[in-house]
């Protein structure tokens, strides 16, 4: 059996819910394997620090909740604050570079991306989420970005596909340009996550 | 019959347990739906609400559980498969109106996510504590079904099931839930509306002056007559006669109770479901049900590598209680081992059966979290010893 957990977080009103719905809809639907989804409730999905778990498998996931995340993506400081250390050592961090100033373990692959920034050059801040989609879709390689793209356009509201698979678009292009040339290691550090 | 396709969200969807719950009841055929929303059952009347107007449906937002129940026997009056949704307190407070519906043998369907209790408790956090609420909850003596799914694709199945029992035994089914499936997302695959199987209220044929509404048939169910059907009836929670009219007395009583006891005890084969794995030949068996059957497989993997030879029922219908089966195992076996989050519920109905031939040990949790499947580990080695 092999299990990557995913860890998202960032403030109410990010999106940080829906981003973990895609992912798992990305990797349960289209990449047919299995993909338990947990959300935060209570007044931290409305404001502070809001937090979606995913538990991503090849057989059935039998323990839904994680404990030391494979991959944590994050969109706020206090998020980071609030769960920075359960990220394992060799974990992947993805984070929202003007939002996020993380304390880097050593041998840590870790990518940032300007989302918010990117969402704004778009036209609307509301679909930084899915900038940081694309960028966590070309970066963990969890998943394709062809099911990852096809997961968001199934799961935007009518009439929004276009811009937010603009953002998809932009996010997955910051990783190539940022990060491009180092593709091959970041490919094999997430195959390790088995 | 098959479902009406009107409610069938026919694919592959990604839902957490609340929403397939609440697609599960609208393929069901359910039509109208009360409640009071509680977290964490809200979502389900939430999906209910949005898609009704889609199907004909009408869900109400009473003022508070007791009229939602109270909505929902009224309704089912009028033919109309129904619906109500709430969590522990509200589950509390259903607990007369349940009564009257089993005593009028009205068919609804009672969801419970349950949440960790007593009193208002962990509202957003898990639990199991409401299991002999569920057997026992209501005064006097009474039988009910009661099923408890392990995943939001269950929540979906098994809704279904819950409908059609009810229509089937004319009771209100209880639907035990836990926060960990409502509120957790999977795929749920919803099959075409002619994959489904549903269970048609059972209208009488007679004619309005030869109906007795109280009259069971054979299998100790009476038949239905639809209030403005023109049948001439009456119904209500005192001890009625085949009319349905009150008859205070101890030999109506002894007519009554009896059966509406008997139509449940006596097709215990036919309601009863379970998984069964590897019981044959096994040291200890584990008796789960709801979330925690999937956790408990993790512990039961840990010591079968140990090499404890064990075997697994998970209770698909808790109630009626498989009594027989096991009975029948606690001979053959050295323990069962029984995790729940509460502190000693199903527990005690193992341990009856078993009558002392079999240890019984449970696992226990309080809520707000599911086991460490090493808790579950940790009680099996005990008991193969």
């Amino acid at each position: 059996m092999s299990r990557t957990d995913i860890r998202i977080t960032g403030f109410g009103g990010q999106g940080v819910v829906l981003s973990g719905y895609i992912i798992g809809r990305a990797c349960a639907i289209n990449a047919s394997q299995h993909a338990t989804m947990i959300q935060s409730f209570g007044p931290e999905a409305r404001g502070s620090a809001c937090s979606a778990t995913l538990a991503i498998s090849d057989s059935e996931v039998l323990y839904p909740y994680i404990s030391r995340p494979d991959v944590f993506v994050v969109m706020s400081t206090e998020g980071y604050d609030k769960y920075r250390d359960e990220l394992k050592d060799d974990g992947i961090l993805v984070y929202e570079q003007n939002l996020v100033h993380p304390t880097l373990k050593e041998g840590q692959p870790s990518f940032g991306v300007p989302s918010t920034r990117i969402a704004e050059s778009l036209g609307r801040t509301i679909v930084q989420n899915i900038v940081m989609l694309g960028f966590f879709a070309a970066s963990a390689q969890i998943v394709s970005r062809e099911d990852m793209r096809d997961a968001v356009k199934s799961s935007v509201p009518p009439g929004t596909e276009e811009l937010n698979l603009k953002a998809f678009d932009a996010g997955c292009a910051h990783f190539d340009e940022t990060y491009g040339e180092k593709k091959e290691e970041v490919g094999a550090a997430a195959a390790n996550q088995g | 019959m098959k479902a009406d396709p009107a409610g069938v969200l026919t694919g592959a969807h990604y839902l957490d347990g609340d929403f397939a719950c609440g697609e599960g009841a609208m393929a069901a055929g359910c039509r109208f739906t009360a409640g009071y929303p509680i977290t964490p059952s809200t979502e389900v009347v939430e999906r209910i609400s949005r898609r009704f107007p889609m199907m004909g449906g009408t869900f109400i937002q009473m003022e508070d559980e007791l009229a939602s129940m109270a909505a929902v026997v009224g309704a089912s009056w009028t033919g109309t498969k129904c619906l109500t949704v709430t969590s522990g307190p509200g589950f509390s407070l259903m607990m007369e109106n349940i009564g009257l519906g089993a005593m009028m043998e009205t068919p609804l369907v009672v969801v419970n996510v349950q949440r960790g209790g007593p009193s208002t408790g962990l509202p957003t956090m898990t639990g199991q504590a409401d299991m002999m609420q569920a057997r026992w909850g209501s005064h006097g003596d009474y039988r009910l079904i009661a099923l408890s799914p392990q995943s939001p694709q269950e929540s979906f199945d098994l809704m279904i099931d819950a409908f059609n029992l009810s229509e089937e035994y004319r009771v209100p089914v209880l639907f035990m839930m836990d926060e960990c499936v409502g509120h957790m997302t999977e795929k749920v695959v919803i099959p075409p509306a002619d994959e489904i199987e549903i269970v048609p209220r059972k209208l009488t044929d007679k004619p309005p002056g030869e109906f007795l509404p109280y009259k069971a048939n054979g299998n100790g169910v009476p038949e239905f007559a639809r209030a403005g059907d023109g049948y001439r009836f009456h119904t209500t929670g005192l001890t009625h006669d085949e009319r349905g009219y009150p008859v205070m007395s101890a030999e109506c009583q002894e007519e009554l109770i009896p059966r509406l006891i008997n139509k449940i005890t006596d097709n215990v084969d036919k309601i009863s479901r379970f998984d069964e794995e590897n019981t044959d030949g096994a040291d200890v068996v584990l008796v789960t049900y709801g979330i925690t059957a999937r956790v408990a497989r993790m512990g039961i993997d840990m010591a079968r590598k140990k090499g404890v030879k064990v075997g697994v029922i998970r209770l698909i219908v808790v109630w009626p209680f498989p009594e027989q089966h096991i009975r029948d195992l606690a001979s053959k076996i050295k323990a069962f081992v029984v995790p729940e989050i509460n502190l000693g519920q199903m527990v005690l109905e193992v341990e009856r059966c078993a009558g002392g031939k079999a240890e019984t040990i449970l696992v226990p949790h309080a809520g707000g979290g599911v086991h460490n499947p090493q808790d579950i580990c940790d009680a099996i080695l005990r008991a193969a010893k």
